[in-house]
Formats: C-alpha cells, sequence, structure tokens
C-alpha cells in the first residue's frame, strides 16, 4: 500500500463500510424471501435490545463469541489460523461436564467452578496441542489439521455422550442434569442496577471470566515477555528465530492458549444454561469467533464490541424468525456468512478507492509532507 | 462372506465415492493454482440446493444440472474475486462462503417450497436414473465376472461415469497441456509467469472457475442423482473430506480417485457393519469409522507415511511488483 490511511479510516471507516455492505446483502436476501427488510432491521434491533432478556440473550451469547474470537485472536498474534476454536470449545464440555459430574453433589458452585474451569481450559488446550505440534515441528499446515481434528471431535463427542456420559436407560445421548452444585447463578443483580428485568436469560457470571479473559489475553500480548515473542514470531518467524526466540516453543505455547480459551467458552452453555453436556452445544460459536476476531481487529476490546454484535444477530434473528413466517433461524447463518465474506475476505475491497480519496485531500497531502508530526503515534 | 455382499459394499462405495471424487478434483485445479479452497463444501452444498429446486420446478435432470453448475461458478468467482483480485485471506472466504450456502440454501428452501427446508421429491424423469450398459443382462451369468459388471460396472447414474472420466481427463489437462503447465507454475512460482509475459490473475480465475463447475457436478450427483431432492445441509461435511482426501492424494488426480474410494469404502463399510457383531473386534465403532478419514489424514501431514507438500505459492495472492 503506497497511502497509510488515517487511523480512522482503517479502524473505523473501513469497518463500517464493510459491515453496511454486509448488512445491505442481507437485506437483498430479506427482499428475495418477500419481507421488509426495515422492518425485519427494526425487528432485530428490538429483539437484541428491546427488552431486559433479551439483552440478557444478546449478552449470554456474546460470552460465547469474546471466548471464542480470543482464541482466534491470540492464534493469529502467532501468525496461526486456528480455525479449529469449534472442536477445541467442544473437547472443553468433556472437561467441564467432568468437573461437574464429579462434584454437583457433594459442593457450592464457587468450589465447582474453578476446577471447571481448570478442566475446560485443560482438555480445550490439549485438542489444540497435536495441531500445534505437527505446525511446529512438521509444517503440517494448522488450517488443516484443526479443520480435521473439528470432524474427529464431533465423532469423539458422540462417542463419549453415548458410551461414557449417558446414564443408564437413558435414550438422549447427554449426560445427567446437573445439581445445584454445577449451576451458575445468573447476573440479575447487573440488570437490576439499572431497573430492568433479566427475566428466564441464562445471563450468568461466566460474562465476567469472559471480560477477565480479555484483560488477561491484553496483558498477555502487549505487556509480557511471551506476548512480544508471540508477535514477533506472527510477524516475521524468521528474524524471530534470529532473534533467539524459540519457534517451536512459542507456536505451540500460543496455540495451547487458544485452545483454553476456546475451551473455556464451554461453560457458558453448560453450566450457565442447559446444566448438562449436550451433542453440538458449540453450535457453530467457534466459527463466528473467527468474524468476531477479524472484525475486533484481533484486539479484546474490538473482540467485545464485536461479540456483542454477533450476540445481537444472534438473539435479534431468533426473534425475527420468531414474527416474520418468511425467515428461518438460517437467516442468522447467512447474515453471518456476509459479515465475514465483507468484514473478512473482502476486507481490502474498499481500501484502494479510499487510499486514493484520501491521497487528494489537500489536508493528508500537507499532513504528510511534515513527516515529523505523526511519528511517534 | 460372499460375492454378492462384497460387491454390494463395493457398489457402494462408487456411489458413496463420486461426490467426493468431483469435489476433491475441483479443489485439485484451485488448488495447484495456488489458490486454497476450503469453501468446497458450500459450493457443493449451494449446487445440491440449485440441482434439486432447478430439477423440481422444471421436470428435467439437465436443466438442474445447468443450474447447480452456475451456482458453483457464481460462487467460485466470489471465492476467486476476494482471493485474487482483492487479495483477501483464501480461508476466511472458504468460511465465509460455506455459512452463506449453508444459511441461504435453508433459508431460500423453506421460503420457495415450505417444507421445512426440502426441495420436493422428483419423479424418476426429473432426476439422473441408472444406466444400464450394453450387454449386461447377456452377461449376469458368467460367473464373477457377469456380476461385477451387472452389478458394479453397469447401473450407475450418468454423473458417476463422468466423475470417474475427469480422472484422466484432469490428469491431461493438468499435467500434458500448456494450460496446464501455467496452472500448476502459477501454483508453484507466479512470479516466473509474470515474467514470461502470462497473466497470473486470469489463470488463476480459470483454475477457480473449472472447480466451481466440478463442485456444481459434485452437488447435483447429491441431489439429483444419489437422492431424489434436496435436504438441509445434506452435504454433511463431504467437502472437506474431499479436501482431506486431496491432501492425502498430494494434490494429484489418479492418487485422489484412490483416496475418495478409500473413503468412499470406509463409509460405505461403516454402514454395512452398523451394529454387527465380530469375532474378534466385536461391533466395529462407527464414530471411529466415521473419524478415519480425518485421522488418516492428520498421519499423512504429519509425515508418517510421506509427505505432504502443498503448491509452493498456495493460499498467497500474487501482487505484481512494480
Amino acid at each position: 500500500m503506497n497511502h497509510e490511511l488515517p487511523k480512522w479510516v482503517d479502524y473505523g471507516l473501513i469497518p463500517f463500510l464493510n459491515l453496511v455492505t454486509a448488512f445491505l446483502g442481507a437485506g437483498l436476501v430479506v427482499l428475495i424471501v418477500g419481507e421488509n427488510p426495515l422492518e425485519a432491521a427494526y425487528l432485530l434491533v428490538h429483539g437484541a435490545f428491546g427488552k431486559g432478556p433479551g439483552i440478557g440473550y444478546t449478552l449470554f451469547y456474546a460470552t460465547n463469541f469474546i471466548f471464542t474470537g480470543l482464541s482466534v485472536a491470540v492464534a493469529i498474534h502467532c501468525g496461526l489460523f486456528n480455525i479449529g476454536s469449534e472442536g477445541q470449545a467442544y473437547i472443553g464440555g468433556i472437561g467441564v461436564a467432568t468437573a461437574c459430574l464429579a462434584l454437583d453433589r457433594f459442593v457450592p458452585w464457587y468450589i465447582t467452578f474453578p476446577l471447571a474451569i481448570a478442566g475446560a481450559a485443560l482438555f480445550g488446550a490439549a485438542w489444540a496441542l497435536i495441531p500445534a505440534w505437527l505446525q511446529a515441528k512438521r509444517g503440517s499446515h494448522v488450517v488443516i489439521t484443526t479443520i480435521m481434528f473439528n470432524f474427529i471431535a464431533s465423532a469423539l463427542m458422540v462417542y463419549m455422550l453415548v458410551e461414557v456420559f449417558k446414564p443408564a436407560g437413558s435414550m438422549a445421548p447427554e449426560t445427567r442434569t446437573f445439581e445445584a452444585g454445577a449451576h451458575l447463578p445468573k447476573m440479575d443483580w447487573f440488570f437490576e442496577i439499572f431497573g430492568s428485568k433479566l427475566g428466564g436469560a441464562p445471563f450468568n457470571i461466566t460474562f465476567l471470566l469472559a471480560l477477565l479473559s480479555c484483560y488477561l489475553v491484553w496483558v498477555l500480548i502487549w505487556r509480557t515477555k511471551l506476548g512480544y515473542e508471540i508477535r514477533t514470531t506472527g510477524t516475521n518467524p524468521k528474524a524471530a528465530v534470529y532473534a533467539g526466540i524459540p519457534y517451536v516453543k512459542t507456536i505451540v505455547i500460543a496455540m495451547l492458549i487458544s485452545g483454553a480459551l476456546a475451551g473455556m467458552m464451554a461453560l457458558n452453555p453448560i453450566m450457565g444454561d442447559q446444566y448438562r453436556l449436550q451433542e453440538g452445544f458449540p453450535a457453530g460459536a467457534g466459527f463466528v469467533g473467527i468474524a468476531v476476531s477479524l472484525m475486533g481487529r484481533n484486539h479484546p476490546v474490538g473482540i467485545i464490541l464485536a461479540a456483542i454484535l454477533f450476540g445481537m444477530l444472534w438473539q435479534g434473528g431468533a426473534e425475527l424468525a420468531f414474527d416474520m413466517p418468511n425467515i428461518s433461524r438460517d437467516m442468522i447463518v447467512v447474515i453471518q456468512g456476509l459479515v465475514i465474506l465483507f468484514a473478512g475476505a473482502l476486507e481490502h475491497m474498499y481500501r484502494p478507492a479510499l487510499s486514493r480519496f484520501f491521497a487528494k485531500d489537500p489536508a493528508s497531502t500537507v499532513a504528510m509532507s511534515k513527516p515529523t508530526q505523526g511519528e511517534g503515534a | 462372506m460372499d460375492l454378492s455382499v462384497i460387491l454390494q459394499v463395493l457398489d457402494s462405495t462408487v456411489r458413496l465415492s463420486t461426490p467426493l471424487l468431483l469435489a476433491a478434483l475441483a479443489g485439485l485445479f484451485s488448488e495447484r493454482s495456488g489458490v486454497f479452497d476450503i469453501g468446497l463444501e458450500g459450493k457443493m452444498l449451494g449446487a445440491a440446493f440449485a440441482a434439486g429446486a432447478a430439477a423440481a420446478v422444471f421436470g428435467s435432470p439437465w436443466i438442474g444440472l445447468l443450474f447447480a453448475v452456475l451456482v458453483g461458478l457464481v460462487l467460485a468467482l466470489v471465492h476467486a474475486f476476494a482471493s485474487i483480485t482483492v487479495k483477501g485471506n483464501q480461508i476466511v472466504s472458504g468460511v465465509a462462503i460455506n455459512f452463506i450456502a449453508l444459511g441461504l440454501t435453508a433459508l431460500l428452501g423453506q421460503s420457495w417450497f415450505a417444507r421445512g427446508g426440502r426441495t420436493p421429491q422428483l419423479s424418476q424423469e426429473q432426476r439422473f436414473s441408472p444406466i444400464e450398459l450394453p450387454g449386461s443382462e447377456a452377461l449376469a451369468d458368467v460367473p464373477i465376472l457377469g456380476p461385477i459388471y451387472a452389478d458394479l460396472i453397469s447401473g450407475h447414474n450418468l454423473i458417476v461415469y463422468f466423475a470417474f472420466f475427469m480422472v484422466p481427463v484432469t490428469y491431461w489437462i493438468v499435467f500434458k497441456t500448456r494450460f496446464g503447465l501455467r496452472l500448476r507454475a502459477v501454483g508453484e512460482n507466479p512470479a516466473a509467469v509474470d515474467t514470461a509475459g502470462i497473466s497470473v490473475v486470469w489463470a488463476r480465475y480459470r483454475a477457480v472457475m473449472i472447480c466451481g463447475v466440478l463442485c456444481g457436478f459434485a452437488g447435483a450427483y447429491l441431489s439429483i442423482g444419489q437422492q431424489a431432492g434436496f435436504v438441509q445441509n445434506m452435504t454433511a461435511g463431504k467437502g472437506f473430506i474431499a479436501l482431506a482426501a486431496l491432501i492425502f492424494a498430494r494434490w494429484k488426480p489418479l492418487n485422489a480417485m484412490y483416496a475418495c474410494l478409500l473413503f468412499g469404502f470406509l463409509d460405505a463399510v461403516a454402514i454395512r457393519m452398523q451394529g454387527a457383531e465380530f469375532p474378534i473386534i466385536g461391533t466395529v465403532n462407527s464414530q471411529l469409522m466415521q473419524a478415519l478419514p480425518y485421522i488418516l489424514t492428520v498421519i499423512l501431514l504429519a509425515g508418517f507415511i510421506g509427505k505432504a507438500v502443498p503448491p509452493k505459492a498456495g493460499g498467497v495472492a500474487y501482487t505484481k511488483e512494480r
């Protein structure tokens, strides 16, 4: 790129234009199935933010996406594309369920929770270990191995549910329902501060854990030696090795952290909503993490905002499907795909035009002729 | 186990490996030219829906096939535009196409046909029906060879024969023509091709478009060949198994056929053996059988059974030097 764009264009205008394009595409789809796009947009936003329970669901889904978004982001900082967050979250569920099944009858939730966190992180990280090691040691492309591991995870989960976790005499492939010792408290007090009500929404304290994870990831990536090594390896692996950064170790650790974060996503639906381990519970949250990380520019703050946007889509989309007969829940998947396409793959579509526009602008030409000014920023 | 059981399993192997083979060959064109494609699944699914819907509306499998190819082509062009023209991330583009196809086929299916995302059940004339090869009845009484010819080789639909016919054709195009040489060259060293005055962009575009067309055939096979109509998410990961097969085959057409037959065979055996008891191994674990193609591919990628080396310039958009 010969023209550096101003920061607000890069981080503000371009994502905004991409998002607008994606939603125009979604509007076109709504038009094709014979509904009014503006009305659909209203129903979607109202469904997500109109009432207390709606907001509760939006934030509940956002919690999932914060974890998977962070998972993808940590890997990207190391130059790795982890599209296995889905499988790592899924396997993380085994860790959560094991802790819950062992403890829920004997101890209160605040003892079960830390152990479930550990279980989730451990199992999620373990599922990322082999792809990580193969990438670092053998150069097997992590994208392909993590795709394969997603499928292996779903086969393994069916086996675990049917052969190991299913209580005797039950037909459904799921664990027994947990007792109160594995139910996370809901965050209704948070809603009461604002004079609103959570209602039946499963918004729970995992959200706080997600926010804490955001802070810790920020500290890790930008304030620690390991984070520096991860970013250096991600930017230029050869230079990193030359500077004495251990390549294999950095790759493996970054992927383990990524897998652990994905695994922790399992806490939210399992201990906060369903109170049991069910088949297919991540429901695509791992893949949404890719979009969340891309849109959030791999930064925790951006990830929180993008996660809330996708939480809105999931909750508002469900309401939309309820209110408009011609629109099913699949509309969410379509919008998701369009956002990933326009905000991800076609990210640079407007860049050439914008660089030309801002190059012509006399103000920015003046700014460019004084190179000393913005240098430190 | 007698001959008829073996023939049944092999017969369903052929049926199950056909969509994999078409998709794997599709991926071969794209990836050999340096454009990674994890959107095979989405292109197949979109094509399957188009075929099912068009065949039901127009009453002809040929029109169904035409629409399937068109949809495959359009989705491929989206991928090409994103990964070649705009130089976006090819993996992200593939993920996006998979999502869009998954959502749109279900949404449009429900809105147009109102059958829970299915397209209407097709009659015999609306789909590609089995073709009896000449002499299959006459030869049926010949021991061993007769049944093999009548049951295994004869009696498939047109797309099955097309898929296997495409194996030598793909080999010829990719390894014996000037177009194929350029296609491989832009996948290995695009700068050299550019220096020779050949357009890297156009070569890659053509490769990705061929990929879309073949995905169209793969999708059409599912909805108007193998089944009689489109069912929600009917590809169910076949695009990814095809991708695994392509890697397993080290991006070579003939190997791709063997890999697809192997994965198809595993699937056929898993279906056949469901719940059956065996002397030493007990029941065959169906989840293990399902996961086996992926496990084998990971082992191959790890370099324990030979090494899978992808095209050198794969996944990287080409930027002309100024």
